[in-house]
Parts: C-alpha cells; structure tokens; sequence
C-alpha cells in the first residue's frame, strides 16, 4: 500500500512538474515576445533603405515615395555658410507650418544623403536641432512634411575641412 | 550621456549629449583597413512615460551626438527618459529631470 501511494504520488508530482514545466516554457516564450516587442514599439522602424542610398534623389523617394515637394519660405534652416570644421556642423529646423508629421535633413553630396529624420507629434514643437558632418560644400535641404505636403528649403554650406573619413 | 530639459512658458526643451563613435564605416586605421560602421539609428525620448521624440539617423551625425527638441507640457521636476539604439543593436538610456 505505502509502495502504491508513494508510486501514485510522484506519478502525480511527475505530473504537476511536467504541466508545470509546460507552462513555465509558454510563460518564458511570451516573455521573450514582450522583450522583443518593446524596443520595436518605443523605437518604429529605421528606414535603412533611405540612409544606406547614394544619392539624394534615392535617399529623398526612399524617404518621401509619392509625395510631391514644394519649395517653402515657412522652413527656417538654422545653418553656418561656412563650416570651417565639416565634421560638426550644428543645424536647427523651426517651422510654422501646422500638424508637422517629420522633419528630415539631406545632405546633398554626402556619401549617404539622409542625416536624421525627427518624428514629430502634435504635442511637439517644431524646432529641432542636431550636429552633422560634411564631406565636403554641399547644398543642405530640409524637408518638413506637413498636410500631407513636403515643403522644402535648401541652403549652400561652404566645408573647408572635410567630415568623413580622416 | 548628458541630458538637459527646461521648462519656459509651457514649453520644455530638451538638450541631449550622447557619448558615441558613431564610426561611418568609410574610415581606416593606419594600416589601410576599413573601421567597420557603428553608428546610432534611433534615438527616443519620454516624458513621464509618455514618448515625445523620435529620431532616425545616420552615418551623417557627428560623434558624439547632440540634438535638441521642444514639446508642450511638462513640469518642472517631470521625467525625461532618453534612449538611442546602434546600429550593433547596442541600448543606453538616460534620465534626468525638468529643470
């Protein structure tokens, strides 16, 4: 009899152990979904496409696809026209303009054209700033979308040292 | 990394110093060899929790990254949570307070 309930028990603990342990295994599953989830929820996609194009035409459809871009004078593009040192060139974007969903800086003759693109919400305003390098004098572009619409206003930065390489 | 946030008419602006490479993958070492990239793809920031930033960069933004954005709201006191991502999948998060 003592034999027998000692048998049925750890029948039953092997059980327990075995459900046990399935459960354990969903429960650390779904933790390792929640992990890998969060960064992608705090941190959207990076649009690796758009930063690795070598050109400004590639970097700015890759960005922007579809979407038309109208020169502006309501973008204020905080920029030095002459950099003496390209690999910290400091540049603000200001705008007025409502409901502003990003704000993006090209680079025109950098070897990746796309600098950064800010994603703005309506709880933001919409000044932003950041320090770029340069390769070299180049036309500096910031594209501000908003209303559906890029507008868009461009400045020439004159690098007497260069910001890449070296 | 250093963060910065004041609160002026409503308005809080936050000002960040984050210490990174940020190598472009076009740079060598003496002996000729390519430096291999590693440079931030994403910077985000909350306020009490809540975000209010977002940013996607690239090879272009000078080491040691700064950047600065405004939001309406805030506190003095408030949390401001700062956190950038490499593109090696390395994290750093920062926090300080709303001056």
């Amino acid at each position: 009899m003592l034999v027998g309930d000692d048998m049925n028990l750890s029948e039953k603990n092997m059980k327990i152990d075995r459900r046990g342990f399935l459960s354990n295994l969903l429960k650390g599953a779904a933790c390792i979904v929640t992990v890998a989830s969060l960064p992608r929820l705090a941190l959207a996609a990076w649009n690796e496409k758009a930063f690795k194009a070598e050109t400004l035409e590639g970097a700015m459809s890759s960005k922007y696809p579809g979407l038309e871009f109208v020169d502006s004078s309501a973008i204020k593009l905080k920029a030095p026209a002459i950099a003496e040192n390209g690999a910290v060139v400091p540049v603000g974007v200001k705008t007025d303009l409502p409901d502003v969903k990003t704000i993006s800086l090209f680079v025109e003759k950098n070897p990746s054209p796309l600098a950064a693109t800010f994603h703005l919400t309506p709880i933001n305003v919409a000044d932003v700033s950041i320090r770029i390098r340069m390769g070299e004098t180049s036309n500096l572009i910031a594209v501000v979308e908003s209303g559906g619409k890029l507008h868009r206003v461009q400045q020439e930065v004159k690098v007497t040292i260069g910001g890449c390489g070296g | 990394m250093k963060i910065k946030a004041k609160v002026k008419k409503d308005i809080t602006k936050v000002k960040m110093l984050i210490k990174h490479d940020m190598e472009t993958g076009r740079r060598k070492d003496q002996d000729g060899n390519i430096i291999p990239g590693l440079y931030i793809t994403e910077v985000s920031a909350s306020h009490n929790d809540q975000p209010v930033f977002y940013a996607e960069v690239g090879q272009a933004v000078s080491k040691d990254p700064y950047m600065a954005f405004s939001f309406k709201g805030g506190a003095s006191g408030d949390k401001i949570s700062i956190t950038w991502k490499d593109s090696s999948g390395a994290t750093e998060t920062g926090e300080a307070a709303i001056k």
